[in-house]
């Protein structure tokens, strides 16, 4: 390690092993929050987006509610009203739902998970939508059913369209989730406002979250540009 | 004959002096409405513990003063400028702030309040007692630092930004107890049915002082000699109970 890095980490008041813990446990639920909530959202998405392609109104229309109502709310809202409106109801301390819901993580997972599945469903939908519709036809030829055209046909290709547009969902969610920090969780942003609030040192506590941000988002680009790279091999010129 | 003329330059002199002291005019800054230290009451006229307490400290001094209004981001930079020659607005003494102006002995300190609700029956100094207990706290103030030094590891301890978050999730019972400024609890917390002090208020910090542009060393004496006979003489006494229940005297 060059010295003045070493100097430097002798010499400064803020980054000590205390507060790199601080930033690890932030990191880690940060990563925890934003993994499940991403990997819940697309396990609902996907059934709300075949939903939502129907055309039978009494199916497609709740579908069509719910992502119209939770893209059209600031999640910040959608948080606060999880969070704060669920500890309101009248006797819910004293059900079990109070188990789950006291803590900070479970409304803020819920908040995210509804959130980010309005907009994977969209993103589906529309990749759904827009499938050739020769390739559909080919499938009816052959004599596929309803159920075997989904699964051998739209959704394989639906996938390879939908996935550069999931990747930025994907990014906007880690960044979104900074806000779980106003709901006490102390997460990488949360982590960050406390030091700064110890030390009065706005610069060294921010640029550092935002470089661990953006560690973990170039992470995230370079998986999904190998799942791209599979997904999409065949569209390749040859010799490539 | 010479007896005579010792004495008239004596009285002269104490006259003059007098008359100077009198004349002096000193400004004196505060930033409205910060109830109950300074705000306006029904007809305009400006009052508050802090305001009656710098009116007893200029006749104290034989000063003439005259109060200014000004906005929190402006003090400091208003007191450089020589928009006015004091600060008595609730400037609490920190390290930061010392750089800049020059303060007087602490003249009030408002201590944390622990409340919870009426079931909360734990001593807050017991450790055993509070162990695995959740605690809030405002984020940044004297009370975080007390509970993170005191009872880090011992309590689970909450942070947030504002108080009215914090008094929501007393009542959502998410928290067993809040460690709050006492008036700022007093008024958000104890407002409210069911809740109650669950302990003695605790004295944090250095306290406020009037702050005074660094070179006014000569002000700063006075400032604090008007201060301690006050504190003495019964006359702060007398003000703090027209406004606080509790002691805030320092």
């Amino acid at each position: 390690m060059p010295d003045f890095i070493a100097q430097w980490l002798n010499q400064n008041e803020i980054f000590t092993a205390m507060t790199i813990m601080e930033y690890w446990d932030g990191l880690v639920t940060t990563v925890h929050l934003v993994f499940l909530s991403l990997v819940i959202g697309l396990v609902v998405a996907v059934p709300l987006a075949i939903m939502r392609t129907v055309r039978n109104p009494f199916i497609s229309g709740p579908v069509w509610l719910y992502t119209y109502l939770f893209r059209g709310t600031p999640l910040l809202i959608q948080l606060y009203i999880i969070y704060y409106g669920l500890a309101q109801i009248e006797g819910i301390q004293e059900t079990f739902w109070w188990e789950i819901f006291r803590e900070p993580f479970y409304p803020a997972l819920l908040a995210f998970t509804l959130n980010t599945a309005a907009y994977t469903t969209e993103i589906i939908r529309g990749a759904i939508v827009s499938t050739p519709h020769g390739e559909i036809e080919a499938a009816k030829a052959y004599g596929m059913n309803w159920f075997l055209r989904m699964r051998r046909i739209v959704l394989p290709s639906a996938a390879r369209r939908a996935v550069q547009a999931y990747s930025n969902e994907v990014i906007f969610m880690l960044h979104a989730s900074a806000i779980a920090s106003v709901v006490t969780i102390v997460d990488l942003t949360g982590a960050a406002r406390n030091i700064y609030s110890r030390f009065y040192a706005p610069f060294d506590a921010f640029l550092f979250v935002a470089l661990l941000y953006m560690l973990l988002t170039f992470a995230l680009v370079f998986a999904f540009r190998k799942l791209e790279n599979h997904l999409l091999k065949h569209q390749r010129p040859i010799g490539s | 004959m010479k007896k005579l003329i010792v004495a008239a330059t004596c009285a002269l002199a104490m006259m003059t002096g007098g008359v100077q002291a009198q004349e002096r005019d000193l400004r004196i800054a505060f930033d409205v409405p910060y109830e109950p230290f300074e705000y306006k009451d029904d007809n305009g006229e400006l009052t508050g513990f802090e305001v009656e307490l710098a009116e007893a400290m200029c006749e104290e001094m034989n000063a003439n003063c005259e109060f200014v209004i000004q906005a929190w981001d402006g003090m400091i930079p208003g007191l450089l400028a020589r928009k006015f020659d004091l600060i008595m607005s609730s400037m609490s003494i920190t390290p930061e702030r010392a750089e800049r102006v020059l303060f007087s002995e602490p003249y009030y300190n408002t201590p944390g309040g622990w409340f919870g609700p009426e079931s909360f029956n734990a001593d807050v100094t017991d450790m055993d007692a509070m162990e695995g207990k959740t605690v809030g706290v405002q984020r940044g103030t004297t009370m975080d630092s007390y509970v993170t030094e005191n009872m880090g590891g011992i309590v689970t301890i909450k942070r947030y930004t504002t108080a009215d978050d914090m008094v929501l999730d007393l009542e959502g019972q998410r928290l067993d107890v809040v460690f709050v400024d006492y008036p700022v609890g007093e008024q958000t917390v104890l407002s409210k049915e069911g809740f109650k002090e669950v302990a003695e208020p605790v004295k944090l910090g250095q306290g406020v002082g009037v702050a005074m542009r660094k070179r006014d060393k000569d002000l700063a004496e006075e400032v604090n000699e008007a201060l301690a006979t006050l504190k003495e003489d019964g006359t702060y006494d007398t003000i703090m109970k027209k406004y606080f229940a509790y002691d805030i005297k320092m």
